[in-house]
């Protein structure tokens, strides 16, 4: 045991330092991983799909995919994966921390940078860089998925609506011949520069040892 | 009644001017109220019992008259309707000297509207007291149960519960640490004043200061209201100050009941002051589970009461009103169950109740606030002339320095270590005004006001009095210039974007799905799962499934429309006319606009009517929690429809524009509809197609989401009548006939859902 547990604390170490995770929240997060691993090493999307409570989400799809996207990897690569590591793994939920009272205001602006494009990419599936109506007209139908028997001309009004909104504001003097392709992402940081997403995108991870809280 | 007879004459010269009308109605009260008490005193006999003659016994002889009487034509019996008639009188005074207010814009804007009452007050009280009559003292039983319940409701019913919920952490820590500190502060440094020599105040004991320090130490909800409603703070700061005020209300109960036992009794064990701790928990929680409870009873009856809408605000009111009653008889917090109540009731209440009845309930609420609020002021004017007054400059004084330090350093102190704990801290001008709006108000007053058997009562009334008129004239009037000064973040106007709630949608879900993969339970997944569960019990059949991102969409849609009733002219447009689009229309050249016309009247008056159950599906979520708010809110029920579906058109018109890939987009249908005609004339309706309008359009019955008619795909020229003369070129192209109809079914998204989709419960309401 002496030689993997260096070894993890090796890992660990590099994890913390490139995620910024304290140890104790990258040991609950690997515990978490091996349960839903089933104790394997690698993780795939039915192990995600499976966890019960995700069963009333209405995006559960979109999340899962998210854990799978090579783009979330920070690499430069594209596509995604098929089965994926404790490092991806740690890699995505890293975008969901909340910021430390001692970041600067660069260091904020690039973890808020970081959150937009993290869900930008999940709404641009097809990885072109913007979202289309297309792209925008599932993401609407996914959210109202769950709520009972909606036409599919609602969702898709909202999403040229939304789409309409995005447009008139970024582009305020399109030409008549002029044709909004998409949501860039800087039309989409656009629409969220009166939230402050880093504070309000985060989750709590816990500190604490929660093996005995849970199953 | 000599006074009233010269005063006719007098009404005839005096000319309707605000000053002037003030004026003379106060006079005109101040005389009737000094004739009712003639009535009461002497006259009585003398004018009621020719009345009661004719009433009585004919044949009773006991005047001395021996005559028949002939029959009294007029007679007067005033003592009949005093009561009534009296406080008719004062709220309609009190009422008209709001309206004199706004008459005269200058003063509006420089002192704030609680100054002037309670100068108005003190006005009044000081014309009562020429006249040597006795004024209404500012009664704590009619403050309690009539004139607090009101403010508090709307406050709660209107409370913006994101902000609350997301700083409830720090309003807490504020309202209760906060109040703590201030009341143990100037408690104790009261005593120690008194302990001065020279200053007469040897006979102040430690626990009346304690009690002193308890009643001054709570920030009062009525003030802070009243002034952060004229100064449009950011609504952190908003929620901060008036959360902490509302919330502050158990442990101001706590103590006040507390010390005044106490100093009763006289002396303080251990055992005691950890009873006092349990009744703290007590009096709050108790508060909150009888205000739930409530609540829910309000919530769940609001299910059944499709039938009958015209009493559903009644029970809104009545439900709040006897969860406050239910909560003073066993001491609890008054005022936090009444909180919440509203907040547990409102959007069950809103889901089920028709709009008419939200309307309604909303006006109410904020008809009843601003009343009692504008009478709490005059009657705290008057009550400063008429009370007994004990003016002891040390105690005074000292009183008032001592509220500001204690204030700004508790503020200081707290904000300290909260900051440790928040994600978004609070910074240096944050504490400031945090600091500077802790308003007393009236229910200081009141409390001094209900000392019994003490005999400093008088010298505290006048302290009390002191540091609310110090509090409400220098802090709120100065307040709106240090604002402006200190560059304090204003509140923003809520721009109400699609996107936005698209996405805080979105993240809500994808936060809650994160933390469902971590593995522990955050608060995301408890709404989820509370959301999920008792939405199903207190929301009537299919609206519990009803996604807020619907009804949002609704919403903006309406206010799209209501903007466009609103403005009528171009300047105005709302955000989703963009310049490009009038460039284009215009460019095309204003071709010749087909004669338009007018529908006939009873198309008129159906689509009037599917338009008016269109309208009320929605559920408008106004944050209007400030009473200004409300001369502003547009949706009345008299929409221009027809404006409203031009406006769908007009979006539909450029979604086509932008959104379609070039090839197929279609001609901008030309130009009418870019000219905002007046009111009165009418529409978009073709005449050259079949007059099958709405009625021949099998529509199904629709959700309660936006009205769609799934239309089938084999009629895509059939259109709606908003197409007009456009449509018959948009059917001509049909290069790609999905997306045609995908356009065609766009148009629709906005049209009216078939004639079938009658509105009974609007039956008996129809104006």
């Amino acid at each position: 045991m002496g030689a993997s547990q260096t070894h993890s604390a090796y890992k660990y170490q590099d994890l913390m330092t490139k995620t910024g995770f304290s140890l104790e929240q990258i040991k609950n997060l690997h515990y978490r991983f091996r349960q839903l691993s089933e104790n394997n090493e690698t993780l795939s999307r039915e192990n995600l799909e499976n966890i019960k409570d995700l069963a009333d989400n209405p995006i559960k799809k979109q999340i899962v995919e998210a854990f799978f996207d090579k783009r979330n990897q920070h690499q430069n690569e594209m596509g995604s994966f098929e089965e994926i590591g404790f490092e991806q793994f740690v890699m995505v939920m890293s975008h969901f921390r909340p910021p430390t009272p001692k970041m600067t205001e660069e260091e904020k602006l690039a973890m808020r940078k970081d959150k937009l494009h993290f869900l930008f990419n999940m709404h641009d599936s097809d990885n072109d860089g913007k979202i289309t109506l297309e792209e925008y007209r599932k993401v609407v139908e996914e959210l109202l998925s769950m709520s009972g028997d909606i036409e599919k001309d609602t969702a898709r009004g909202i999403a040229d609506a939304a789409m309409l909104e995005v447009a008139s504001t970024n582009v305020p003097n399109m030409g008549p011949d002029d044709y909004y392709e998409g949501i860039t992402f800087e039309h989409f940081e656009q629409m969220f520069k009166e939230v402050e997403m880093e504070s309000r995108m985060h989750v709590r991870f816990l500190d604490v040892d929660t093996r005995t809280i849970h199953s | 009644m000599a006074h009233l007879l010269i005063l006719w004459p007098m009404s005839g010269s005096i000319s309707l001017s605000g000053p002037r009308l003030t004026g003379f109605l106060c006079v005109l009260l101040v005389v009737s109220a000094h004739a009712s008490r003639d009535a009461v005193s002497g006259n009585n006999e003398t004018w009621g019992s020719p009345a009661r003659a004719t009433q009585g016994d004919p044949h009773h002889q006991n005047s001395s008259t021996t005559h028949r009487k002939a029959f009294p034509v007029l007679s007067f019996n005033y003592d009949h309707v005093k009561t009534p008639f009296e406080i008719s009188l004062w709220i309609l005074l009190a009422l008209l000297m709001k309206l004199g207010f706004h008459i005269i814009p200058r003063v509006s804007s420089i002192v704030l509207e609680s100054c002037l009452l309670i100068v108005v007050g003190l006005l009044i009280g000081g014309i009562i007291k020429a006249i040597k009559q006795t004024a209404p003292v500012l009664d704590s039983k009619l403050f309690f149960l009539y004139l607090l319940p009101p403010i508090i409701l709307d406050a709660g019913y209107f409370l913006p519960i994101r902000p609350f919920t997301e700083n409830m952490g720090t309003i807490l820590v504020f309202a209760v640490v906060g109040t703590l500190w201030n009341a143990a502060f100037i408690g104790g440094m009261m005593y120690g004043v008194c302990q001065i020599e020279g200053a007469q105040l040897g006979h102040v004991d430690l626990l009346s200061c304690l009690l002193f320090g308890a009643i001054i130490s709570a920030v009062d909800p009525v003030a802070v209201l009243a002034v952060f409603e004229e100064i449009h703070i950011n609504e952190l700061l908003y929620i901060l100050v008036f959360g902490e005020s509302l919330l502050n209300d158990a442990v101001t109960v706590v103590l006040y009941h507390l010390f005044e036992e106490f100093s009763h009794a006289g002396i303080v064990t251990v055992g005691d002051a950890f009873l006092g701790v349990v009744c703290f928990f007590v009096v709050s929680l108790g508060g909150v589970m009888v205000g739930t409870i409530y609540g829910i009873l309000g919530a769940f009856t609001s299910r059944f009461t499709s039938h009958t809408r015209v009493i559903e605000p009644l029970f809104v009111f009545l439900y709040s009103y006897m969860a406050y009653l239910s909560a003073e008889v066993f001491h609890l917090s008054g005022i936090m169950s009444l909180i919440a109540c509203g907040v547990t009731m409102r959007p069950y209440v809103e889901a089920n109740i028709s709009h008419k009845s939200y309307t309604t309930i909303k006006y109410f609420l904020k008809m009843w606030s601003s009343v009692s609020e504008t009478l709490i002021f005059i009657f705290l004017g008057v009550s400063t002339v008429a009370g007994p007054h004990a003016w002891n400059w040390t105690f005074v004084i000292f009183t008032v320095i001592l509220c500001l330090v204690s204030r700004v350093l508790g503020v200081m102190g707290l904000t300290y270590i909260i900051n440790k704990f928040r994600i978004v801290k609070l910074t240096k001008k944050d504490q400031f005004i945090v600091a500077y709006g802790g308003l007393r108000g009236a229910i200081a007053f009141s409390l001094g006001f209900l000392l019994t058997n003490n005999e400093m009562k008088n010298m505290f009334l006048t302290a009390i009095i002191t540091v609310i008129f110090f509090t409400v004239f220098v802090q709120g009037m100065t307040i709106r210039p240090l604002v402006e000064l200190l560059a304090v973040k204003k509140k923003e106007e809520s721009k109400t974007s699609i996107n936005e709630e698209i996405h805080t949608q979105f993240l809500d879900h994808l936060l809650t799905g994160i933390e469902d993969i971590c593995g522990h339970y955050g608060h995301h997944h408890w709404k989820d799962k509370y959301d999920a569960y008792v939405k199903r019990w207190l929301i009537v059949g299919e609206r519990s499934t009803e996604p807020q991102l619907i009804s949002f969409y609704n919403k903006m849609e309406m206010k799209q429309a209501m903007m466009l009733v609103e403005s009528g002219s171009a300047a105005k447009l709302p955000t989703l006319m963009s310049a490009a689009t009038l460039q284009n229309i215009q460019q095309k050249g204003v071709p010749s606009r087909r004669a338009i016309p007018s529908i006939s009247k009873s198309r008129e008056e159906e689509i009037r009517k599917i338009l008016r159950a269109n309208l009320q599906k929605t559920r408008q979520k106004l944050y209007s929690y400030r009473r200004h708010d409300l001369v502003m809110d547009p949706f009345e029920d008299n929409v221009s429809e027809i404006r409203f579906r031009r406006q769908r058109a007009e979006m539909e018109k450029r979604m086509s524009h932008y959104l379609t890939v070039p090839a197929n987009r279609q001609e901008t249908p030309s130009v009418r509809k870019v000219c905002f005609e007046p009111e009165n004339k009418v529409y978009t309706y073709d005449d050259s197609e079949s007059p099958r309008g709405r009625a021949a359009q099998p529509s199904p019955r629709l959700p309660d989401a936006i009205s769609l008619l799934s239309k089938s795909p084999q009629r895509p020229n059939q259109t709606s009548a908003l197409r007009a003369k456009g449509s018959t070129e948009l059917r001509a192209k049909a290069p790609d006939e999905q997306e045609e109809q995908d356009q065609v079914k766009l148009s629709r998204c906005f049209s009216d859902p078939g004639p079938n989709e009658e509105e009974e419960e609007d039956g008996s309401f129809l104006s």
